[in-house]
């Protein structure tokens, strides 16, 4: 039965996720609709900049004055999304004073806490600066993350009684006498959670309204109503780094410019970035020169990134949106703000609303400004309240110390556990015991894939962004079997080995452009452990034709296979001892088994490493 | 004053220990020199020699250029490899000629057997024929193998006998349920079934699994019952949960538990669970830390120290001095930041692969950082991988290439110097993950070079 519904809200961006939730809230009856996970396209691929608004201080000040504004909100509402490290923006000698001031200027005149900065005490603040910086403006720049931000932001809706359906592609929106009325969806493995090797299905959702926040596919959707919206994508690389050099957000003070921003995340660094307009969101080069670019620009203002270990590279798609007619020809230039587009007004084409450009930052904002234009077309009387209603996970502060006891964590997992969840934390964690640790480098426990995985199904890269699971230095390499094998409490087998498999080419993907040094080890040692040890690439259980087990050895006791050939095996047999098996060397202690890093360091020989040497 | 032998041995896994091994058995002086402890530890014990020849050439195109954000993997780009091989020596011409078993020859691979079946004694199964085993390890599904540890020996994807994998829910690695399912998904020829039991609970919570191990060496005793009893207790209820293809309920004849059953006294507990069950027990090789890595080290360097060899961990090689001719005479030994020149007649490089850190890399290229050796590589970095990650990646196969006497060479084929072998990882040319091809290049490298390297310095 197909669904009717007041609002249909496609793309679980940050947006459509702001978006959904807000009218939820407001009492509507909405549907998200996503192509993947939630975060699948631009917002999954940021460098989680919770922007004070000092990056827009000069050049856009509108844009400025909405992010401080909402960057006061997130703290308040998402507190177990940011980190309020505060940020700086460096000058070094080269750069521009005249900017410099212009700068400033520009964030005190939009309300944005600044503090000038010498050179010892910026250094002081964050030693790995560069030893010939001049100064900085510090500000309340914050990393946010934008799965947990989405994650809570669609289960706020779902508690107020919106429908999320992920692996949900939009295949067709539907106008009937003039006006959208819905949109046909695809679902991937079927409604609700996605399993794999569950057939997939079409499903109607007519809706009074749909609201386009796709950002930089805002232009497929458009097509499928029959109306134009260009949007200007536009790539940028973030390259992750194994630790974090810089505990503050370290910008660069000049005008616009690649690579000026280092970004501190969980366990990790981000630098960016790039800004080259691409002609398709989904097709473009990712090239080594822009990693290259990465490392060697910003190493200008830590320098330590210059040998660091980098551990994955990304790139994004900025949903880049300016009126038509406006022929701006560098994408850098292009505005930040956001455009609200109503078809009906522009293209004689009622019921149908997109949204394109803006910022995650000011995500809340965006989506209560689609929200009051949706109402207004509805004819729906609500007020917004998404301002001040905390997100789940966010109502009381997290109780890290009292954690520690209760679940009997080693301390860093339970901090970590705690900083994730929020006040999640006491539900998720005492649904189970035991609680191992499932991903050694982000310290994440079976509790917290459980949870995820009743949320998401057996789909594991969406446990991933939950829980951050594999996303730490090894980047899979000792725990994407270890999350899978979490799955079979709940799925069969061959579902274990699909959601395995994605996983872990997945996490390849990054990998390949973080492919030298001890990243290049790592990935070795990966491929070992998986190939070699493993046998994921030649399991019979994989393999088309089937095997002849007979042919192969089973056994000194056994008889031997058909031919006859191995003479002698009982008499080997009864000749030998039971395993005497050595002596006790002395215990490699095995905290490494996260690091490959230790792999390679450890480690003298002939690549005994590899599983089987 | 230089510290000197005949053949200096650089590096200590599986290749160094052959290489010295069998240079020592040729006559010669043997040194044996390595940095950091083995990691052999980090292996899964098992002895692989050749399980696939895989494909080396896609089943449809690869992409042009760089990397393109959004494509999506087409799962069947690279053909299934062929096999699993019953018979390890006779995917050998079938490997490309750039494959250190086409240089150094079959025979190589047999006499590195061989050696091995010496030194390992009755700790390790296999030798009684020529044809591979198939072992389930700890991801579920089973793969080839030529030698395998006494502990595995039960485990044998080729015995016919019902088996029972054993999980405990405070370990990570696998879920037994799954690993019986994925068994049965590659058609053993054996009714199976996996439980999770509990156990390891009674330790703190991410025990490692040496702890679980000492535990059932020394009988601890876990709420007053013995760990072996406790162990056998909770595996008791499940010893009927096998049920046949045509619903019959089958008593498990054999039982297999993740590699932790005793470091000291594994065939003690593997003995005694195997009455207390009334089955067969058998260890399935795990990832790091491995006990049966473990174990296999130990049990090599009793062998190097049985041999006369003489041999020092915890000191890189940093640096080489040549003779006017070409020869290398000495390698400095970083002693505690002193450097000392070890000179010998010969020399064996064994210092291990990408992981090992045998060869070095930044984003300009690949080395091998202690006689800088020719590494043949593409000058792009993003043609050092393909997009699927179990394709063929050209990293995996980076190292130096040998000639037939196991002489790494220079671009131009001669022998870069007269006097310096190479064995192991840090030979190219494999790719021993796809291939399971890892431990017998070490051996069959490793006897060439020993023997090579002993010849050159005794002459």
């Amino acid at each position: 039965m197909d669904q009717q519904v007041d609002v249909v809200v496609v793309g679980g961006g940050s947006t459509g996720c702001g978006v959904v939730r807000d009218l939820a809230r407001r009492g509507l009856d909405a549907v998200l609709v996503e192509k993947g996970n939630l975060t699948h396209g631009t917002t999954g691929r940021m460098h989680g900049l919770l922007h004070s608004g000092g990056r827009y201080a000069v050049s856009d000040q509108k844009s400025a004055k909405e992010c401080i504004e909402e960057n006061r909100v997130l703290r308040d509402i998402a507190a177990h999304c940011v980190e309020e490290t505060g940020g700086m923006f460096v000058k070094r000698p080269e750069d521009s004073e005249e900017y410099f001031q212009e700068k400033l200027e520009g964030c005190r005149a939009c309300d944005i806490p600044v503090e000038v900065l010498d050179a010892e005490e910026a250094r002081r603040r964050e030693p790995y600066l560069a030893r010939d910086i001049e100064k900085a403006i510090a500000l309340p720049d914050g990393a946010v993350d934008p799965f947990r931000l989405c994650v809570s932001n669609a289960a706020d809706a779902r508690e107020h009684g919106a429908r999320v359906e992920t692996h949900a592609p939009v295949t067709d929106v539907l106008v009937e006498d003039g006006e959208v009325v819905g949109v046909e969806i695809e679902h991937e493995t079927g409604p609700g959670k996605r399993v794999h090797r569950e057939p997939g299905t079409t499903e109607e959702v007519r809706a009074r309204h749909v609201v386009n926040a796709t950002g930089a596919w805002a232009g497929n959707v458009g097509e499928m109503a029959g109306v134009d919206v260009e949007v200007r994508p536009s790539k940028g690389v973030m390259t992750v780094m194994n630790t974090r050099q810089v505990d503050t957000v370290v910008n660069r003070c000049r005008p616009k410019g690649d690579a000026d921003i280092v970004v501190p995340h969980e366990t990790a660094c981000i630098l960016g970035t790039t800004d080259e307009e691409v002609d398709d969101p989904e097709d473009y080069p990712e090239e080594d020169w822009e990693v290259d670019l990465m490392i060697e620009t910003l190493s200008e203002l830590v320098p330590a990134l210059k040998d660091a270990r980098t551990l994955r590279s990304f790139w994004g798609v900025r949903p880049l949106y300016e009126p038509p007619g406006t022929g701006t020809e560098d994408p850098t230039d292009i505005t930040r703000d956001y455009f609200l587009l109503d078809h009906g007004g522009r293209d004689d084409l009622p019921g149908m609303t997109t949204i394109v450009g803006g910022k995650l930052t000011t995500y809340r904002m965006m989506a209560e400004s689609i929200s009051d234009h949706v109402c207004d077309l509805l004819g729906h009387e609500a007020t917004c309240d998404t301002a001040d209603a905390p997100l789940p996970g966010s109502e009381s502060e997290a109780r890290m110390e009292e954690l520690m006891d209760d679940f009997g964590l080693r301390s860093p997992v339970a901090r970590r556990s705690g900083q994730r969840l929020g006040s999640r934390a006491d539900d998720v964690l005492s649904e189970q015991d035991p609680n191992p640790v499932v991903c050694n480098c982000e310290g994440v426990t079976r509790a917290e894939v459980q949870d995820a995985i009743g949320d998401a199904g057996s789909d594991l890269n969406a446990v991933r962004l939950r829980t951050r699971a594999s996303m730490g230095n090894c980047q899979g390499g000792f725990c994407t079997h270890r999350i899978a094998a979490e799955l079979a409490q709940e799925y069969p087998e061959p579902v274990v080995r699909d959601a395995e498999d994605e996983l872990y080419q997945e996490r390849w993907k990054g990998q390949r452009h973080a492919l030298w040094g001890r990243q290049l080890s790592q990935a070795m040692l990966n491929h070992m452990l998986h190939a070699t040890t493993m046998n994921r690439d030649g399991d019979p259980a994989t393999l088309d034709d089937g095997v002849d087990f007979g042919a192969f050895d089973a056994g000194a006791s056994a008889p031997g296979p058909g031919d006859g050939g191995d003479a002698g095996t009982a008499a080997a047999d009864g000749g030998r001892a039971d395993d005497d098996a050595a002596t006790d060397g002395g215990r490699a202690d095995d905290d490494a088994a996260t690091d490959g890093g230790r792999a390679g360091d450890d480690a003298t020989a002939d690549g005994g490493i590899d599983g089987d040497r | 004053m230089a510290i000197d032998s005949d053949v200096l041995v650089v590096g200590g896994g599986l290749a160094a220990i052959t290489a010295a091994i069998s240079a020592s058995r040729e006559g010669a002086d043997v040194r044996l020199v390595s940095h950091k402890a083995s990691t052999l530890r980090q292996a899964s014990g098992l002895i692989d020699a050749l399980g696939y020849v895989p494909a080396t050439e896609p089943a449809t195109p690869l992409r042009d250029g760089p990397p393109t954000a959004g494509r999506e993997l087409d799962r069947d780009e690279w053909p299934d490899p062929e096999g699993p091989l019953a018979d390890p020596f006779e995917g050998i011409e079938r490997l490309p000629e750039t494959h250190p078993y086409r240089i150094v020859g079959g025979d190589a691979l047999r006499e590195g057997l061989d050696l091995f079946d010496e030194l390992a004694g009755d700790a390790y199964r296999g030798s009684h024929t020529d044809r591979n085993a198939l072992v389930p390890t700890f991801g579920g599904s089973v793969k080839p193998t030529a030698r395998y540890p006494a502990a595995a020996e039960a485990g044998l994807a080729s015995d016919d006998r019902p088996a029972l994998i054993v999980g405990f829910r405070s370990l990570t690695e696998y879920d037994a349920r799954a690993f019986a399912g994925r068994l049965e998904a590659a058609g053993v020829p054996f009714d199976v079934a996996g439980a999770e039991v509990e156990f390891a609970e009674a330790f703190r919570a991410d025990a490692k699994v040496t702890r679980l191990a000492k535990a059932l060496d020394h009988d601890e005793a876990i709420d007053a019952t013995p760990a072996r009893e406790a162990l056998a207790k909770a595996v008791a209820p499940h010893l009927h949960d096998v049920v046949d293809e045509t619903g019959g309920v089958d008593r498990v004849e054999r039982v297999g538990f993740p590699a932790f059953l005793g470091d000291d006294r594994g065939d003690e507990v593997r003995a005694e669970l195997a009455d207390r069950l009334g089955a067969d027990v058998f260890e399935i090789p795990m990832g790091p830390p491995s006990l049966p890595g473990l174990r296999l080290e130990d049990r090599l360097f009793d062998a190097l120290d049985a041999e006369g060899v003489r041999f020092e961990t915890g000191n890189p090689v940093v640096g080489i001095e040549t003779e006017s001719d070409g020869r290398v005479e000495t390698v400095a030994v970083d002693r505690n930041g002193r450097e000392t020149p070890y000179g010998a007649d010969a020399f064996v490089l064994a210092t291990g692969g990408l992981v090992g850190k045998g060869l070095d890399s930044d984003r300009e290229g690949v080395r091998e950082p202690v006689f800088d050796l020719h590494v043949e590589q593409p000058a792009d970095r993003y043609e050092w991988f393909v997009d699927d990650a179990f394709g063929d990646q050209p990293y995996a196969r980076f190292g130096v290439r040998p000639d037939e006497r196991a002489r790494p060479v220079g671009g131009d084929g001669e022998a870069q110097y007269p006097n310096v072998f190479a064995a192991g990882g840090v030979v190219g040319g494999a790719d021993a993950a796809r291939e399971k091809s890892a431990s017998g290049v070490s051996l069959a490298t490793g006897i060439v070079a020993g023997r090579q390297a002993a010849t050159e310095a005794t002459q």
